[in-house]
């Protein structure tokens, strides 16, 4: 891959729901290996910009061109559905807020995990239950659970569980919406030291999208502001943290809670 | 007109009231464009504007449509329930187009131009000059996975059948095996995935290569599908736990044949049972080409059982009443 040329590329990136614009003018790229995080309060469009980006929302305007590993930057609206759906299922992933939106709550653990990889054409089981296992070990979950349904598991496991299964087929880039929404502090830290590690020894490249500036400080190596649809301030993560330029960054900064 | 040999009644009188077959000619031709399109794309599930029938929607009502749209006047029919010629809904159903289109009817595979069927292949082998129409009561193999419709469909579309494969892994990490038995998803011509009804997995390599036309249709569902002759049907497998069809342990206890279809019969309360052919009229053939199961012992043995445990029970009331 050229080193030079971004991952992912986003031009005047727009969407709006009727009269609402809920993302206004974006533009960025994303470099391979790098971590994004979208940062902002309730309400201020991170997540229908998630969407746009990972081919789930066609934006209103503008372009998002993802490094296709056979063909280069390509604009993934252009693409057909079903091969942006195997984009979406092979070199990328998504890992929802709810767990129940990213996993089947009734289907094995073993079972969500090997999905991805039948649906790539795995047919052998035993090579597919072992891959379950080391990446449900890889995300530090039991392996005595790997047979059980998640509506059964906690929180944190859902969640760890929705990211072994994102990772099973070693997707490049991983969209991540609030990945510890709703954790307790204890939860969230080992998950977020689990996410850490794991993008750092599989070189993924993610858009992380937060509320919790906490979480954006630990992942990502840099940040998006955003207010009421807009990009107020970008920069690098302690940049941004540490030295805010805008008042509502320094808002944002100054509204946590210090313990 | 001519008086068929069914078991079970005589053939009943036309019913001049209703349209050839029942149904009005319109939807008869509508049915058969969805017919036609159902056979130039196999396995796919074709829309069709389904008409009330006079049963309720799961007593057959899909396969009554298909039937009283590709019927004539010359055609013989043959219904099966669960593979017996003589069960209430395969009755029915028969009296029903000899009613209303006059058509003959049969028990014999071999005579049939049209078999309807419930939940079974015959075990006679078909030919080319036949039509094989099944009742379907779920025609999305996807449903219990996904129930979202459009997602559905987008699945068929473009072919991304992953998700049926992840209910066969399930069933191999719940229970070692493939448990799936009836209702076996297949790939039809290596494009559509298809319920191929509740039939018995056991009947799935029947429908692969079979040279009779295989028409599906669902009532409630509307839809109608279809495989035409010579077409591969695939059952869906993994390569370390390849398909395999039910056996079992005895053969058949009225005829004695070892490769068919059998169902479990529970003869008392006492754990005994037997195995009998599902498909009567298989059944009955060999039976009158002299063929024979092990009955006749199995009932004399519980005949002597019976008898003898009446008989000891008898002579020790008695030997107790000498006593006093």
């Amino acid at each position: 891959m050229n080193e030079t040329s971004p991952l992912l590329r986003v031009h005047n990136l727009s969407h709006a729901f009727g009269n609402l614009l809920a993302c206004s003018d974006i533009s960025f790229e994303l470099h391979s290996g790098e971590v994004l995080g979208v940062v902002g309060e309730s309400g201020s469009g991170k997540t229908t910009l998630l969407n746009c980006l990972s081919a789930r929302l066609m934006p209103t305007n503008g372009i998002v061109e993802y490094d296709l590993r056979d063909r280069g930057l390509t604009d993934i609206y252009a693409l057909s559905e079903p091969e942006r759906r195997f984009l979406l299922r092979t070199d990328w992933g998504v890992v929802m807020q709810n767990p129940r939106d990213g996993l089947r709550m009734s289907v094995s653990a073993g079972g969500n995990v090997g999905e991805r990889l039948m649906a790539v054409g795995a047919r052998h089981y035993g090579e597919i239950r072992g891959e379950a296992e080391s990446w449900l070990s890889k995300v530090e979950m039991d392996l005595g659970r790997i047979d059980d349904a998640p509506k059964n598991f906690s929180g944190g496991m859902q969640q760890r569980l929705q990211i072994a299964r994102n990772l099973v087929t070693k997707p490049r880039l991983i969209f991540m919406d609030e990945p510890t929404g709703g954790l307790d502090v204890s939860v969230q830290a080992r998950l977020l030291d689990l996410l850490r590690g794991l993008v750092r020894e599989l070189k993924l490249s993610a858009i992380i999208v937060t509320h919790d500036l906490a979480v954006a400080r630990l992942l990502a190596d840099r940040l998006m502001v955003m207010k009421d649809g807009k990009v107020v301030e970008t920069g690098l993560t302690d940049q941004v943290l540490d030295d805010p330029h805008h008042p509502y960054t320094q808002l944002l900064v100054s509204s946590v809670l210090q313990v | 007109m001519q008086q068929s040999e069914n078991l079970t009644s005589a053939a009943p009188e036309m019913d001049e009231g209703y349209n050839f077959a029942y149904l009005d000619e319109q939807t008869k031709r509508m049915i058969r464009r969805c017919i036609l399109k159902a056979v130039a794309v196999p396995g796919y599930q074709v829309p069709f504007g389904g008409r009330e029938m006079p049963l309720p929607y799961g007593w057959g009502t899909g396969g009554m449509q298909v039937t009283a749209s590709i019927i004539g006047l010359d055609d013989t029919l043959k219904v099966i329930d669960q593979g017996a010629d003589d069960t209430t809904n395969a009755v029915n159903i028969r009296r029903f187009f000899a009613r209303t289109a006059k058509v003959d009817t049969t028990e014999v595979t071999d005579e049939a131009s049209i078999v309807q069927t419930r939940h079974r292949v015959p075990e006679d082998p078909m030919n080319e000059d036949q039509i094989l129409v099944y009742q379907v009561p779920q025609p999305e193999p996807l449903r219990g996975l996904e129930p979202r419709e459009i997602e559905c469909r987008k699945m068929h579309a473009y072919k991304e059948y992953g998700l049926m494969q992840v209910s066969l892994y399930e069933d191999i990490a719940r229970f070692g095996e493939i448990a799936t038995s009836y209702s076996y998803p297949v790939m039809v011509n290596d494009r559509y995935l298809m319920s191929p009804t509740p039939i018995p997995k056991f009947d799935n390599p029947k429908m692969d290569d079979f040279p009779a036309l295989q028409l599906f249709g669902a009532g409630r569902e509307k839809r109608i599908y279809a495989i035409p002759p010579y077409t591969k049907v695939k059952s869906l497998d993994f390569d370390d736990h390849p398909f395999q069809i039910q056996q079992w342990e005895e053969n058949c206890a009225l005829c004695g044949a070892e490769d068919t279809f059998l169902d479990e019969v529970i003869l008392d309360d006492r754990g005994g049972k037997m195995y009998v052919c599902s498909d009567s009229h298989f059944c009955a053939r060999r039976r009158a080409e002299g063929h024979r199961g092990k009955l006749p012992d199995m009932a004399a043995a519980a005949y002597a059982a019976a008898v003898g445990a009446e008989r000891a029970e008898a002579s020790q009331t008695a030997g107790g009443e000498s006593g006093q």
